[in-house]
C-alpha cells in the first residue's frame, strides 16, 4: 500500500478515563489521548514527550480550557499545551505534535504518519 | 581599617532598634559595638508586658536573641550596668569594674519608675511596674495577697491594674488627679472611664493624695490620704509615671533638659560630639518621648548620624491608640484643645453606650487640631488621617464623630491621602512605602507586612494597612480579583462554604451549578482538595480522579525524571527492626534509592508508573499504609522520644505524635499540615516550627499553632498551656476544621494566621470560647473525615478500575526511555542531560 498514513488501533474504549490522559505507542512514538465528553465527546492525540522536562508524562496532567481552548498542564512544570494544535501557550514557538483520533465501534484508533511506522 | 569603638548603653526597645537599625546599613563592619544591658535580658517588649501575666513568657516577649546579635557581630554584655562615663579619658567604667574605651557613645538607659515620696514607699510589698523583674516580684507578692491597690491612674497605671486583675487581686486605681488618664482624656471622658473600669470590678479612688503608708489591721497595708480617709490593701504597686535614666550624663556633665533628660539636637547629638542619646532618656526641645514611635526614629536618626547619613529628629506626635482594661482611649493631636487659641471644638457623648468623642478644629472649621476617643476606637484612623495629613475636613466635621448609623466609622478615602500619610506610625511606614513595595512585585498583604514592617509592631493599623493594600493594588491596575480563576468567580473559602452547606459531591456538580468551563489545573485540583476536606472520599474514584495535581494522581511524588516516590506511613517515627526490613528489601529488589526524610520516615525514589501498583502490594501485604507523602494533606507527626527513654522526658511523646498521626492520617486541607510532640521544654522534635506544636509540661500539653519552616519560618505561637490529652486532641481538631474552612488557595497554617483578621486572639476566643457558637458543627466535621478514612493504596489496589490508571502505556509494557539512571554513591540517581547523550547515544524506543 502506497498510501502516507493509516488508522492504527492503540486501544479499547475502556482504557480512557473521561478527562483524564493515557499514553499509547504509536509506531515509534509515545502519544498521549484525551477522551473529553464535554467537548462532543472528542478524543484529542498529542505527543507524550513533554520538550521543557525530557520525558514522556504530557498523558499525565490536568486537562482545562484557558479561554475556551482546550489544553493539557504538564504534570511537572505546568506548561499548557493546546489539544487543538500542540502548542504551548507560554511559548508558543514550542509546539507539541499531534494525531487525529477516532473510535471505530470499540477500538481507539489514531491516524498514523509515515515517520511513524515501525521500521521493518 | 580600625573600626570605631561604639558602645550602647541600655538594650531596651530603642536601644534595640538602633542595633537593628544599624545592621540593616551594611555598615556594622566599621563599627566594633558593645552593647551594655542592666537587665538580664535580652530586650524585650515593654509595651506588651502585661501578656507576661497572661501566656507569654520573657522568651515570647524577647525582641532578638544572643544569637543574632553573635550574627550581627555586636558584644553583648546583659547584667552589667554603666556606672559612669569618664568622658576625659574615653572611658566608660562598668559595675563589675571593667573600663571600655569607646570613640563613640549612644546612651538608650530608658526611664525608671517614679515612686512619690510617700512615707512607707518603701515597705515590703510596695513594689514598682517596668520591668520582667518588677513582674516576677509582683507575682510573687500576690501569691498570698487578696488586695492590690495601683498609686497612678495614667495608661501604664491602668495597664498594672490589669495585671493585678489577672493575678486573682482585688483591685483599685488610687489617682491624684480628678479623673483617670489626665493627660489623654478630659472630664467627660475621664467619667466614662471610671464607669466602665469600675463595672469591670475594678474600684477607681480619684483626687486621692496618698500621704503615708503603715501596717494595716486586716491586710499588710493601710494607705492614709491626704483626707485622712485610708483604704487596706496587701500589695502596692507604683505607677505613678517615669523619669529619665539620665544620671551618666548629668555626671559627666553633660547639658540636660530643663525638666530632665540628656539635651540632644536634631541629630541627636549631646553637648559631646562623641556621644548620643535616644528614647526616653534623651530630651528634645526640653521634651522627654515615653513612647516607642518617636524613639525609633531617633535611632534611625542616631544610626543616620553616626554613618554619614542625613536624617533629622523633629519631634513627634504623641497621639495614642489604646485598649486599656478592655477600654478603647484615644487621644490626638491637642486632644484637649488648650494648646492652640481660637480651637472650636465639636463633642459627642453617649452614656448608654458609654462612648465620648471629641473633635478639635481651627477656628476656621478647615483643619483638625485633635481628636479624643473613648469606647470606641474604629473612628481613630480617620480622625488620624485628617489630623496629621493636615486634609480639609469635610463640610460637617462633625459627620467625623457623630455615630455612623450603619454600623461602622465614616473612612478617609484612600485617594485622598497623600503619599506622605503614615500608615504605621510605630514604624514609620507611609503610603508612599507601601506603593513602593507593591510596585517592588509584593502584592500580598502579608508580604507587605513582611517587606514594610508595618503592622507588626502594635497592630493597631493592620485595618487601615489592608485598605490601603487593596485600594493600591487596584489603582496600579493589578488584579485584585479574588477569583479563584476564570472558571469560578470565587474565593476558595467561599467555594468551601457552597460545598459544604449545598452538600456538593462532585467538580461537575459545583462547575454546572457555580462554575463554567472544562476547569483547569488551577480549580480542578483547588476543588478536589475541598471535596475530600469535607467528604474525604476515594480520590481517585472517577468523578475524582481527573481532578488530581500531579502528585496526588499515581499517589506518588513526581520526581524530575517522570519517576516516582514512595513513602511508606511511619506513625511518629517510630518503626520497628522486621518493617524497617521490609522496606530495605522492597527498595533492594526495586533497586530504589533510599533516602531518610525530615519527616522521621523513608522516602523510596525511582519507581517507574508501572511498577507502582506491585511496590505498594508488597508493602500493604506487609501492613504499611501510604505516608501520603504527596498532596495537600496531613504529612507527618515528628517526635523525640520522650519519657520512655529520656532522662529528661516529663510526658511520652511517642505515644501522643502515633496517636495524632493515627488519627488525622488522610486528611487532606488547604496545604500540607506537619506535626511535631516534644516531650521536655528542650524542644528535640522542634515543634514551634510546625502547623501543630506540642511540648510537653509537667501538668500535661503546651499547644503552638501555625508555624512553618521552609522558604519563610514562622514560629509557631502558644496557643493553649497544660492541656490533658483530650482537650488537646479537641483543640487540634477544632483549629484544623477552621483552617480548613477559612484559608485561602495553598495557604499554609502560617499564613493564614497572618492574615487572619483578629488573628491568635480571635482564633482562641473561636476555639476555645466558642464565641462563632460552631465548635459542635467542626468536632462533627472532623468525626466525619476521620470516620472516612482509609489507605488510598490499599483501596487502589483493591480496585482493578483506579489500577487501570498506572500504565505508562495502553497497548504497551513499555517504560518512558527517556528515563536513565546512572550509580552515586551505591544507589541510583536520574541521569543529567549529559550523562544520557553517552549513556544512550540513540534515544528511541
Amino acid at each position: 500500500m502506497n498510501t502516507a498514513s493509516h488508522w492504527m488501533g492503540v486501544g479499547h474504549r475502556n482504557d480512557l478515563i473521561p478527562g483524564a490522559g493515557m499514553g499509547a505507542r504509536v509506531g515509534d512514538c509515545q502519544v498521549a489521548l484525551f477522551w473529553i465528553p464535554e467537548l462532543d465527546n472528542q478524543i484529542f492525540a498529542v505527543s507524550n514527550y513533554c520538550p521543557f522536562s525530557g520525558v514522556h508524562i504530557i498523558a499525565r496532567g490536568i486537562v482545562g480550557d484557558i479561554g475556551n481552548e482546550p489544553v493539557i498542564a504538564s504534570p511537572l512544570y505546568k506548561h499548557h499545551f493546546s489539544l487543538l494544535d500542540g502548542h504551548c501557550l507560554e511559548h508558543p514557538e514550542v509546539a507539541l505534535e499531534t494525531w487525529s483520533v477516532r473510535l471505530q465501534g470499540e477500538e481507539i484508533q489514531v491516524l498514523a504518519k509515515k515517520s511513524d511506522e515501525v521500521a521493518a | 581599617m580600625s573600626k570605631t569603638k561604639l558602645i550602647v548603653i541600655g538594650n531596651g526597645m530603642v536601644g534595640h532598634h538602633f542595633l537593628e537599625y544599624l545592621a540593616e546599613t551594611g555598615q556594622v563592619n566599621g563599627f566594633a559595638v558593645t552593647v551594655i544591658g542592666e537587665e538580664k535580658h535580652i530586650a524585650y517588649d515593654r509595651v506588651h508586658l502585661s501578656e507576661y501575666f497572661q501566656d507569654s513568657t520573657a522568651a515570647d516577649l524577647a525582641m532578638s536573641t544572643a544569637e543574632q546579635y553573635a550574627a550581627w557581630g555586636y558584644d553583648l554584655r546583659l547584667g552589667v550596668k554603666a556606672v559612669a562615663l569618664d568622658r576625659p579619658a574615653r572611658c566608660v567604667l562598668l559595675s563589675d569594674g571593667e573600663r571600655l574605651a569607646y570613640d563613640k557613645i549612644v546612651l538608650a538607659t530608658g526611664s525608671y519608675p517614679f515612686v512619690p515620696p510617700i512615707p512607707g514607699n518603701d515597705r515590703p510589698n510596695c513594689l514598682v511596674y517596668r520591668t520582667l523583674e518588677d513582674l516576677d516580684a509582683i507575682r510573687e507578692a500576690a501569691r498570698d495577697a487578696s488586695t492590690g491597690v495601683v498609686v497612678g491612674g495614667g495608661l501604664l497605671g491602668l495597664e498594672a491594674a490589669n495585671a493585678l486583675r489577672g493575678l486573682n487581686l482585688d483591685t483599685a486605681v488610687v489617682e491624684f488627679a480628678p479623673r483617670l488618664m489626665p493627660v489623654q482624656v478630659d472630664h467627660e471622658g475621664g467619667e466614662l472611664l471610671r464607669e466602665k473600669i469600675e463595672s469591670l470590678g475594678v474600684q477607681v479612688l480619684t483626687g486621692r493624695a496618698t500621704q503615708r503608708i503603715e501596717d494595716g489591721i486586716n491586710a499588710r497595708h493601710q494607705m492614709v490620704f491626704q483626707d485622712e480617709k485610708k483604704h487596706e490593701t496587701d500589695l502596692i504597686v507604683f505607677s505613678a509615671g517615669i523619669r529619665p535614666r539620665d544620671e551618666l550624663g548629668r555626671d559627666s556633665g553633660l547639658d540636660m533638659g530643663e525638666r530632665g533628660g540628656i539635651k540632644v539636637d536634631d541629630q541627636c547629638l549631646t553637648s559631646d560630639a562623641d556621644i548620643l542619646a535616644i528614647g526616653e532618656c534623651a530630651a528634645w526641645n526640653n521634651c522627654c518621648f515615653g513612647l516607642v514611635a518617636p524613639g525609633y526614629q531617633m535611632a534611625k536618626v542616631a544610626v543616620a548620624t553616626l554613618t554619614g547619613g542625613d536624617a533629622l529628629f523633629q519631634g513627634a506626635d504623641m497621639s495614642t491608640k489604646l485598649k486599656l482594661l478592655g477600654v478603647d482611649v484615644g487621644a490626638i493631636g491637642d486632644a484637649h484643645g488648650t494648646l492652640s487659641s481660637g480651637a472650636r471644638i465639636f463633642r459627642y457623648l453617649d452614656q448608654i453606650s458609654q462612648h465620648y468623642r471629641k473633635l478639635v478644629v481651627s477656628a476656621d472649621g478647615r483643619r483638625s487640631l485633635g481628636a479624643m476617643l473613648v469606647g470606641d476606637n474604629s473612628y481613630y484612623d480617620t480622625l488620624m488621617q485628617y489630623y496629621s495629613n493636615r486634609l480639609d475636613l469635610p463640610e460637617h466635621p462633625e459627620s467625623l464623630i457623630l455615630p455612623m448609623h450603619n454600623g461602622g466609622a465614616p473612612a478617609v478615602g484612600v485617594d485622598a491621602l497623600p503619599t506622605t500619610a503614615t500608615i504605621c506610625s510605630c514604624h514609620n511606614v507611609t503610603k508612599g512605602d507601601i506603593v513602593a513595595c507593591i510596585e517592588d512585585g509584593k502584592t500580598s498583604l502579608g508580604e507587605i507586612k513582611a517587606c514594610t514592617k508595618a503592622a507588626t509592631g502594635c497592630g493597631g493599623c493592620a485595618a487601615q494597612l489592608k485598605t490601603v493594600v487593596d485600594h493600591e493594588l487596584a489603582a496600579l491596575g493589578m488584579e485584585v480579583s479574588r477569583a479563584l480563576c476564570e472558571h469560578f468567580d470565587y474565593t476558595r473559602k467561599e467555594l468551601e462554604h457552597i460545598v459544604r452547606v449545598e452538600g456538593v459531591q462532585t467538580f461537575k456538580e459545583l462547575r454546572d451549578r457555580h462554575g463554567k468551563g472544562l476547569g483547569c489545573d488551577i480549580c480542578k485540583p483547588t476543588i478536589s482538595n475541598i471535596l475530600a476536606s469535607i467528604w474525604n472520599d476515594y480520590v481517585l474514584k472517577q468523578e475524582h480522579v481527573s481532578l488530581q495535581d500531579t502528585n496526588d494522581i499515581y499517589l506518588a511524588n513526581m520526581q524530575k525524571d517522570g519517576t516516582f516516590s514512595v513513602v511508606p506511613r511511619i506513625a511518629g517515627g517510630e518503626i520497628t527492626p522486621e518493617k524497617l526490613i521490609i522496606i530495605g528489601e522492597v527498595a533492594r529488589d526495586y533497586g530504589l534509592y533510599t533516602k531518610i526524610t525530615g519527616g522521621q520516615r523513608i522516602d523510596l525514589f525511582g519507581a517507574r508508573l508501572n511498577q507502582l501498583p506491585e511496590i505498594w502490594r508488597r508493602l500493604v501485604d506487609a501492613g504499611f499504609e501510604t505516608g501520603q507523602a504527596y498532596g495537600k494533606s496531613v504529612r507527618t507527626v515528628k517526635s523525640c522520644v520522650g519519657s520512655s527513654w529520656c532522662r529528661y522526658g516529663v510526658q511520652d511523646s511517642v505515644k501522643l505524635a502515633i496517636d495524632l498521626e493515627n488519627r488525622y492520617k488522610g486528611i487532606r486541607a488547604p496545604h500540607k499540615l506537619k506535626f511535631a510532640v516534644s516531650g521536655c521544654t528542650r524542644e528535640c522534635a522542634e515543634a514551634q516550627s510546625k502547623d501543630f506544636g506540642v511540648i510537653a509540661t509537667e501538668n500535661g500539653w503546651n499547644l503552638f499553632v501555625a508555624g512553618n519552616g521552609g522558604m519563610r519560618p514562622r514560629h509557631a505561637d502558644l496557643f493553649a498551656q497544660d492541656l490533658d490529652t483530650e482537650t488537646l486532641i479537641r483543640t487540634i481538631d477544632r483549629v484544623m476544621i477552621f483552617y480548613i474552612r477559612t484559608a485561602e488557595r495553598l495557604q499554609r497554617t502560617a499564613r493564614w494566621l497572618e492574615e487572619l483578621d483578629g488573628g491568635l486572639t480571635y482564633l482562641k476566643q473561636v476555639v476555645l470560647e466558642d464565641s462563632l457558637g460552631i465548635c459542635a458543627d467542626l468536632d462533627a466535621q472532623m468525626e466525619r473525615l476521620i470516620g472516612h478514612y482509609q489507605c488510598e493504596w490499599k483501596t487502589t489496589l483493591e480496585n482493578p478500575e483506579s489500577l487501570k490508571r498506572f500504565r505508562q502505556m495502553i497497548n504497551d509494557a513499555g517504560d518512558d526511555p527517556r528515563v536513565v539512571f546512572t550509580q552515586e554513591r551505591g544507589q541510583q540517581r536520574p541521569a543529567t542531560e549529559e550523562e544520557r547523550q553517552v549513556l544512550i547515544p540513540a534515544i528511541a524506543l
